[in-house]
């Protein structure tokens, strides 16, 4: 029973750093982010690759990505080029990606150390999390959500078809953070396991320290609730979309470190992973980061009871959990006018 | 002249699709994509409708043919029924399981809906994989084909027409349901709701019906593909199954049932090239096509993110003609009882609060029968929130409001419409994509009966053509008549706002509620307004207005009452009122 429990919070929290990484998304540029998964297994196999001394094929994935953005950045300008201008795309576009490149090469071999492994993986998966943001969501900032969802559905595909070929069809495991090892009366508490709660709890608090006591915070909070708004009083929602994408993706490349020591992940591992965070930013109505977190451990605890006990029936249960709070939110929630296009 | 139009373009393409299969030297293989097509087009009819025309995002739209291929797989082979018979069965329980789970999706607002149709997709597709009689994985294979008489449709070449003449009578009954009264309710769905509901429109059971006919769509094409298959497994009915229809509907261009069959035709041949060229090309990688179909994806959505079929029709060299109504059909009017009390519209103490803040506080006021009524105020002095306390918008916090007697506080705006109110809003409300004519036709909603059934089997013609023409009377009557034809979003701000009067009048209203109907108008139009509202005064109607200029109050109110934070603090003739200290110290601040 309690180890049921406790499996269930590892898993929950997870769910939960994804969770809040959706919801953060959401909010800010509107588009329901599908590819989150992908950054789960980018994350965690570029960090498994690492470890056995290999360079993974996102690093170059990363730089290509980073070559596009700096072509659609000079096209956007194209009328009003200035060398500032270029100068700044030019760092952030191709700079930083290759050095990050360099780094992996330079870097990866059998006896790096973990940290600097999860550095790069981290790293990596950042520049693509920041790139995809301005390659595929930014010339189409303005649609509606539906198109916003099904370009990210797109990406979501061939981010997956690209795992495939950077990682194989063969699953891989990291090394843990840390082996050590603790028992407290019946449970026995593993270093990865008080790794992920620590971490989950460190970025619930960063993550509410950012949004209510930062500058940059507000901005973003600001962009979710008025688009127009914000750009009036000076707010540059182009880059509060990338930093969305940005943190979005650095939460799910962590995520993934975090588990890969605990089980096998696939290159397409990631989209379910993904999902039921989602199911938890959902019973969070996609706006409450408390309520996602505590969503989350309730989904890791269902599956885990669910797994053990109807262990054929454990994805039924828990995509249909979300009926019944759907059910108590649509009765709860205010039958107000909103203006689609 | 008009039936032509309509139906020549349809009968051009269903002899080009008969013709097809038998033109020598066309290869099985493309029959077999033209199969597919038709299937997958299908599904993206029904979410044309869904979400294209009514705005609800359903993910999934692949559980539902899950429901209609496995209902005839389980019936054929466990049970030995024809599959003729099962096909009533299939479309029954894709319609139930869209009630079920209808009921609890539809009411979801915003993205909270794509998102539960995502999860309950994912979970009727776990479901499928693992119940036993269903086949877990393997599925269910030897699923008899369809035959006529000893005639066995064994080969994808004899399905085919099973398939597209499925597709094309789906097709029009699509355009039918969508060119009637209930398909303009639906099409007023995106834009949310107070506005069709101010006319009578129910929309949870609008919502709940076109979610039923898409499952139903949906329940057709996976009874077809049980019966092309021959077998049914769950994975084509997962969520990536879902995700692909959505798209076929918004690359085809979601709005438009044309588009979902270009859609499908653009999805499946693209992903059939890319699986066979692409390895050709760069070698054997195998997850090479969806790479380059996702990107691809993205591409096409930052060329036309309305969709192909769209962009086709804007190319195209003639445009297609619209039927002319006929107004020397009427509608009968409006029951008038004789000896009713000279009391329209009694308001006592009416309130509205939104937590601390007082909108409404305790106005009283009356409107007459063939009365003129100005309501003014400053900004913000709660005006446009006693219009939403009448309709039943809102729901006052205390007092009455009643309508010849009836109470209607608690009354929804469907109820209170049926009394004889009708309205304009302040922020106009209309269907940007729909044409003047088919705008104002909503407002005749409930001077309409046929429902959906009718509309898609064409009976509701003589119903119909009453409701277009008592629109078009009105339109004619506001002096909109060059317009009829444009799409609503085209005109300027002002002509939308008169519109929307004729809208309000298409409900052959007792009492007439405009909100702030002069503003964005020229002079002339302005003079052109007050005739048109003493005429209606004249001929019986009474008229609530809200209103900035006072020019335009002063000069056509019987009777003018005054809010100031919610609160009445003059009523009387314009004469009186604009010597009143009160009002001129609330417009002007201080004693003037």
């Amino acid at each position: 029973m309690l180890f049921l429990l406790q499996d269930g919070i590892t898993n929950g929290a997870i769910y939960a750093l994804l969770g809040l990484a959706l919801v953060l998304v959401f909010a800010v540029t509107r588009v329901i982010l599908i590819p989150q998964g992908e950054f789960v297994t980018y994350g965690a196999l570029s960090y498994a690759m690492l470890a056995t001394g290999q360079v993974p094929g996102t690093a170059r994935l990363a730089m290509a990505m980073g070559v596009v953005a700096f072509a659609l950045d000079l096209f956007a300008a194209r009328k009003s080029l200035r060398l500032r201008f270029v100068a700044r795309a030019a760092a952030i576009n191709i700079l930083f990606p290759a050095v990050i490149l360099a780094l992996t090469y330079s870097l990866a071999g059998p006896k790096t150390p973990i940290a600097v492994n999860i550095a790069l993986a981290l790293l990596i998966v950042a520049a693509i999390g920041l790139f995809l943001y301005r390659i595929a969501f930014q010339p189409i900032a303005h649609t509606s959500v539906l198109v916003l969802l099904i370009a990210s559905v797109g990406c979501h595909l061939a981010l997956q078809g690209l795992g495939l070929v950077f990682f194989g069809a063969e699953g891989l495991r990291g090394p843990a953070l840390s082996s050590a090892a603790l028992t407290l009366g019946p449970l026995r508490f593993t270093g990865q396991s008080i790794a992920v709660y620590s971490i989950t709890v460190a970025f619930i608090v960063a993550l509410w320290l950012f949004f209510g006591f930062t500058l940059m915070g507000k901005a973003l909070r600001a962009t979710a609730v008025n688009r127009l708004g914000a750009r009036l009083v000076g707010i540059r929602t182009t880059l509060s979309g990338q930093i969305a994408f940005l943190l979005a993706s650095v939460i799910g490349a962590i995520s993934g470190i975090l588990i890969v020591p605990i089980t096998t992940l696939y290159y397409d591992t990631g989209f379910l992973i993904g999902l039921k965070g989602f199911i938890a930013a959902i019973i969070g109505g996609l706006v409450s980061y408390p309520l996602t977190a505590v969503a989350a451990l309730l989904v890791g605890t269902v599956e885990a009871f669910s797994s053990f006990y109807a262990s054929n029936f454990k994805e039924v249960i828990v995509f249909t959990l979300i009926l019944p709070v759907l059910v108590l939110r649509s009765l709860a929630a205010p039958a107000v006018e909103e203006e689609k296009d | 002249m008009a039936m032509n139009q309509r139906l020549l373009p349809l009968v051009v393409f269903a002899l080009v699709m008969a013709v097809i299969p038998f033109i020598p030297g066309v290869p099985p293989f493309w029959i077999v994509l033209l199969d597919n097509i038709g299937l997958a087009a299908l599904v993206a009819m029904g979410l044309v409708l869904l979400t294209g025309v009514g705005g609800l995002t359903s993910f999934g739209q692949a559980a539902f043919c899950g429901f209609g291929a496995y209902t005839t797989a389980v019936l054929t082979t466990a049970y030995g029924v024809s599959p003729w018979l099962t096909l009533p069965l299939s479309l029954l329980v894709s319609g139930i399981a869209a009630v079920l789970l209808g009921i609890v999706t539809v009411r979801l607002s915003g993205h909270y809906l794509p998102l539960g149709t995502i999860a309950w997709g994912i979970g009727l597709f776990y479901l499928f994989s693992k119940l036993e009689f269903l086949g877990r994985n393997d599925g269910i294979s030897g699923i008899p084909p369809l035959s006529i008489g000893s005639f066995k449709m064994l080969d994808p070449g004899t399905i085919y027409f099973a398939i597209w003449i499925a597709v094309l009578i789906s097709a029009i009954l699509t355009m039918n349901l969508l060119d009637s009264r209930t398909g303009r309710a639906i099409r007023a769905l995106r834009r949310g709701h107070v506005a069709g509901e101010a006319f009578g429109v129910q929309t949870p059971s609008a919502k709940l019906l076109v979610f039923i006919y898409a499952a139903v769509l949906a329940g057709l094409s996976g009874w077809l593909y049980a019966h092309f298959q021959r077998a049914a497994n769950p994975t084509p009915f997962g969520a990536q199954a879902g995700i692909e229809y959505l798209f076929i509907a918004v690359v085809g261009g979601a709005g438009y049932v044309w588009g979902a069959v270009l859609g499908a035709g653009i999805v499946v041949i693209l992903k059939e090239i890319l699986q066979s060229y692409l390895p050709y090309i760069f070698g054997g990688q195998s997850q090479l096509e969806t790479i380059v179909f996702g990107i691809l994806l993205v591409v096409l959505l930052q060329l036309a993110p309305t969709g192909v079929w769209p962009w086709l029709m804007a190319r195209l060299p003639f445009k297609p003609g619209r039927k002319v109504p006929d107004t020397s059909l009427t509608l009968p009017a409006r029951v008038r009882e004789p000896g009713a009390s000279s009391v329209l519209l009694h308001i006592e103490k009416a309130r509205k609060q939104f937590g601390g803040v007082i909108a409404v506080n305790d106005v009283s006021f009356d409107v007459r029968a063939r009365e003129i009524v100005a309501l003014i105020g400053p900004n913000g002095a709660g005006k446009s929130t006693t219009f939403n306390l009448i309709t039943g918008v809102l729901t006052s916090t205390g007092g009455t409001i009643s309508v010849l007697g009836t109470k209607v506080d608690k009354a929804p705006p469907q109820e209170v419409v049926k009394l004889g109110v009708s309205r304009t809003f302040q922020h106009v409300k209309l269907v940007p994509d729909m044409t003047v004519l088919e705008n104002v036709a909503i407002g005749a909603h409930l001077r309409g009966h046929a429902g959906a059934l009718a509309s898609m089997f064409r009976l509701d013609r003589a119903d119909e053509a009453r409701l277009l023409a008592e629109a078009a009377r009105q339109i004619e009557r506001v002096g909109l008549g060059d317009q009829i034809d444009q799409l609503a979003g085209s005109l300027s701000l002002g002509q939308q706002r008169i519109v929307e009067i004729a809208r309000a009048l298409c409900v052959d209203p007792l009492l007439l509620l405009l909100d702030e109907p002069a503003a964005g108008l020229r002079h002339l139009e302005k003079q052109r307004l007050a005739a048109l509202l003493r005429q209606l005064r004249d001929g019986g109607m009474s008229v609530l207005l809200v209103e900035h200029d006072m020019g335009f109050v002063m000069d056509l109110a019987d009777r003018v009452v005054v809010l100031d934070f919610g609160t009445k603090i003059a009523e009387g003739t314009p004469a009186a009122i604009k010597t009143n200290p009160d009002v001129i110290k609330a417009y002007l601040g201080a004693t003037a």
